[in-house]
């Protein structure tokens, strides 16, 4: 309704989301600051949906910086590379922020060494093909940078008898905290220029569209300034509302298409990349370089020195936050953002290439949401009207009491929640909806897998 | 640089919330009552604030003693049973029985409300469940209006203090309302006297103003749906409107038909009641179409001058079957409404 208001008056949205506080003001005025190298850095072998890299490197081998350290395992699957000129140590399990171990490369950064980057064959974006452009960027090891982890190449790869329009820059850096996006297009924007036409011929998309928040004017000025005469590119400034950075959510903002329930945005002819990803490309790909570092914000009330830095892929929670300095009633640390981050089991958990954010938080904002009184639901039809993509968690949450998993994935829709977490934010009996629909979710599975 | 020793705590995201609770809730839909009290003080006098204590603390304590009783913390302090006492005194009449008030609000929060599993599981809005049950059980001091116009703020009908089981005395000839008035006398009140609240009739049911801005603050806050009261409102406006151009002298108009009796009480605060409504905008419009029609029906074709609080029952008997056959679309899928 409000959604469809706004578009009326010209803005652009999608409709139902929240307005939680953006709490961004502490890091959005800060530069990209270079972190320091870790006496140690944890390499996991999958940090990306799909099969794991496998190793080219042994233990006790010397690696340097940029140089690859494990291979792709197939078409779903990226390269990996070391982000510090060093000696690899191990190679051995290691926690993850899901809480699971995975094998992962222990890589000890020479202390003296220059650090300097290993170059590779520059890729042109106006003669390579769009099979050379997918094969290089597997090679550089890039997934999504947005939180998702998605490997970039697969999402480039357009299914025959399909084809794609517009490409969709995403900006939107919804999530509360997060400035990563943010500083990336207001300091980097020819780094932006240089990824798009990459991703333009490896879609064969028409035009591409960037879109930012209105609390990024900043940011899109600078876009704006940077695009090259004649580019097929538009910078459109969106209302701020969350989860606008959500694929379908950001689609149907900017282009009014919908796209079908388990279907996938090529269906309604358009690919969403994370602009810091399509910036990351354009810093890589011209100089046949792999991902070994990405920016990250590393905030909340419970940090010290808040910022946004570049920090080495591998970089263990505990040298982050031990470098920043936090507050002594430190409690929770989210990785990404504190709608859909993790927290952390563990400070010997690295940084990914899917980390958006470190934000950590004190006892007291732990203790609010995490003990609060939980009231029977009163059908205030809150979670309804946040809900983007119009389920009744209401309905959902009741006959999650129940247990009555299966009930939810055939008749209410579970499987088309992405657990945004807006319904659990706004419900005032203080439910844990979305965390409901994650066990309801892994239990179907579960009986699926059985079956 | 010290090492980082710490006790993490995790939790499954997300990490931040939303101010409002339902306690938070409830309370600010007291507040919007709590104009519609003072005024039914202001004009009825001390009788009406017995009234109204008598039944606030009737339900108060009921919850909390049928809470105890059945091994549970007690829920007194979500101020949910605080709305529902409200709600009931507003709608007795002002000179009822203090021990009749008391048994009806043990009913409506026992029958009502906790027999049914306590909040968010009422089926029916409990405040019109103790008023139902005492409409069937004492007719006659359900129905027995003292005249606004000769109460003095001390004075106390002799009614309002009769021991339990004895047959009530009313003082002198009690009014009738602007529905009865009507209904059986084909007179009309003046709108304006009916919108301001100087007419007799329940305790809280008389100020369609103060009414009004108790409910535009709610759905200003966004604690109400404004869909329930606009539905009901409309509806009733337009079939009256209809019936009332068909024969004029037989129909009354509609801002009669609005301002009169139960029916902003009720279309405001009553069939509001989010665990006894609709939850989807569109499932919120029908209830309140459905209440409507019912008022009316109730109203003109019906026995009895006033068809609200019946009305509003079967619309929140109604209510879960709306909620299952209108249900949103869901994005991305082209099923919509369940019919």
């Amino acid at each position: 309704m409000r959604g469809s208001l706004i578009r009326l008056i010209g803005g652009k949205t999608f409709a139902h989301g929240i307005h939680p506080p953006e709490a961004k003001d502490a890091t959005r005025g800060l530069t990209i600051h270079q972190f320091p190298f870790a006496p140690l850095l944890i390499v996991p072998l999958s940090q990306h949906i799909g099969k794991p890299a496998v190793p080219v490197v042994a233990e006790g081998e010397e690696v340097s910086r940029g140089q690859r350290i494990a291979k792709p395992d197939g078409f779903m699957s990226v390269a990996i590379h070391a982000p510090a000129s060093g000696i690899i140590r191990r190679i051995a399990p290691t926690p993850n922020i899901n809480g699971k171990m995975e094998v992962g490369f222990f890589l000890e950064p020479y202390p003296a060494s220059t650090q300097e980057v290993a170059e590779g064959i520059p890729l042109e974006a106006s003669s390579a093909s769009p099979e050379q452009i997918v094969e290089a960027i597997q090679a550089a090891g890039v997934v999504g940078l947005g939180g998702a982890g998605f490997p970039t190449h697969a999402k480039l790869r357009i299914p025959d008898g399909e084809y794609v329009d517009t490409l969709v820059i995403n900006g939107a850096e919804c999530e509360p905290y997060l400035t990563t996006d943010h500083r990336v297009m207001l300091e980097h924007p020819d780094d932006v220029m240089t990824g798009i036409p990459y991703l333009l011929r490896a879609t064969g998309a028409d035009r591409a569209i960037i879109a930012v928040e209105a609390n990024k004017q900043d940011a899109a000025d600078s876009l704006r300034l940077a695009i090259p005469k004649h580019a097929p590119l538009t910078v459109e400034v969106l209302p701020v509302k969350y989860p606008q950075g959500a694929e379908k959510m950001l689609i149907t903002a900017l282009l009014g298409r919908e796209i079908p329930s388990g279907g996938l945005p090529v269906d309604v002819h358009a690919i969403c990349v994370n602009v810091g990803t399509t910036a990351e490309l354009g810093k890589l790909l011209p100089h046949g370089m792999g991902l070994q570092d990405r920016v990250i914000t590393v905030g909340g009330p419970a940090i010290k020195k808040k910022g946004n830095y570049r920090i080495p892929i591998g970089t263990p929670l505990r040298f982050i936050l031990e470098t920043v300095g936090t507050e002594d009633d430190l409690s929770t640390v989210v990785m990404g953002g504190p709608m859909m981050g993790t927290t952390a089991s563990s400070l010997d958990i690295p940084i990914t290439k899917g980390s958006t954010g470190v934000i950590a938080f004190a006892e007291q904002e732990t203790r609010r949401t995490s003990t609060r009184k939980q009231f029977p639901c009163i059908h205030c039809g809150y979670c309804l009207e946040a809900c983007p993509i119009y389920l009744n968690p209401s309905q959902l949450g009741l006959h999650a009491e129940y247990g009555e998993h299966q009930v939810m994935a055939d008749k209410h829709h579970l499987f088309d929640c992405f657990e945004c977490g807006c319904c659990t934010f706004v419900c005032p009996s203080h439910i844990p909806l979305v965390q409901q629909f994650r066990i309801a979710k892994a239990a179907v599975r579960k009986a699926r897998r059985s079956a | 640089m010290t090492a980082l020793r710490k006790t993490l705590t995790i939790q499954s995201s997300p990490h931040i919330s939303a101010a409002a609770s339902v306690d938070s809730i409830m309370f600010n839909v007291v507040l919007a009552l709590l104009p519609v009290c003072l005024f039914a003080v202001y004009e009825f006098g001390i009788a009406a604030l017995l009234v109204l204590f008598t039944a606030v603390a009737s339900c108060v304590i009921t919850e909390h003693l049928l809470c105890r009783v059945s091994g549970h913390s007690t829920t007194v302090s979500d101020w949910s049973v605080v709305i529902t006492g409200l709600l009931y005194g507003l709608v007795l009449p002002p000179s009822l029985p203090l021990w009749m008030v008391a048994a009806g609000g043990v009913i409506a929060v026992g029958v009502g409300k906790f027999l049914f599993g306590g909040l968010g599981c009422n089926p029916f809005n409990p405040a019109l469940v103790g008023r139902a049950i005492l409409q069937a059980a004492f007719p006659a001091a359900m129905t027995s209006w003292p005249d606004v116009s000769s109460q003095a703020f001390g004075s106390l009908p002799s009614s309002t203090l009769a021991l339990p089981l004895t047959k009530p005395q009313f003082d002198g000839i009690s009014a009738a309302t602007p529905l009865a008035n009507w209904k059986f006398n084909q007179v009309a009140t003046d709108t304006a006297d009916l919108f301001l609240g100087s007419v007799s009739g329940s305790t809280g049911e008389t100020s369609a103003l103060l009414i009004l801005i108790g409910g535009i603050y709610l759905v200003a806050r966004r604690m109400m749906s404004w869909q329930i009261p606009v539905a009901i409102l409309a509806t009733v406006a337009l079939c009256s409107a209809v019936l009332h151009a068909i024969d004029s002298d037989r129909f009354a108009g509609p801002l009669f038909m609005m301002y009169s009796g139960g029916l902003m009480l009720g279309a405001v605060f009553m069939a509001t009641d989010m665990v006894a409504s609709p939850i989807t905008h569109l499932g919120c419009i029908a209830y309140g179409v459905l209440i409507g029609l019912l008022v009316v029906v109730i109203r003109v074709w019906g026995g009895m001058p006033e068809g609200v609080m019946y009305a509003i029952l079967i619309g929140n008997a109604a209510s879960p079957h709306i909620d299952h056959w209108i249900q949103p679309r869901v994005y991305g899928t082209q099923r919509g409404v369940r019919l």
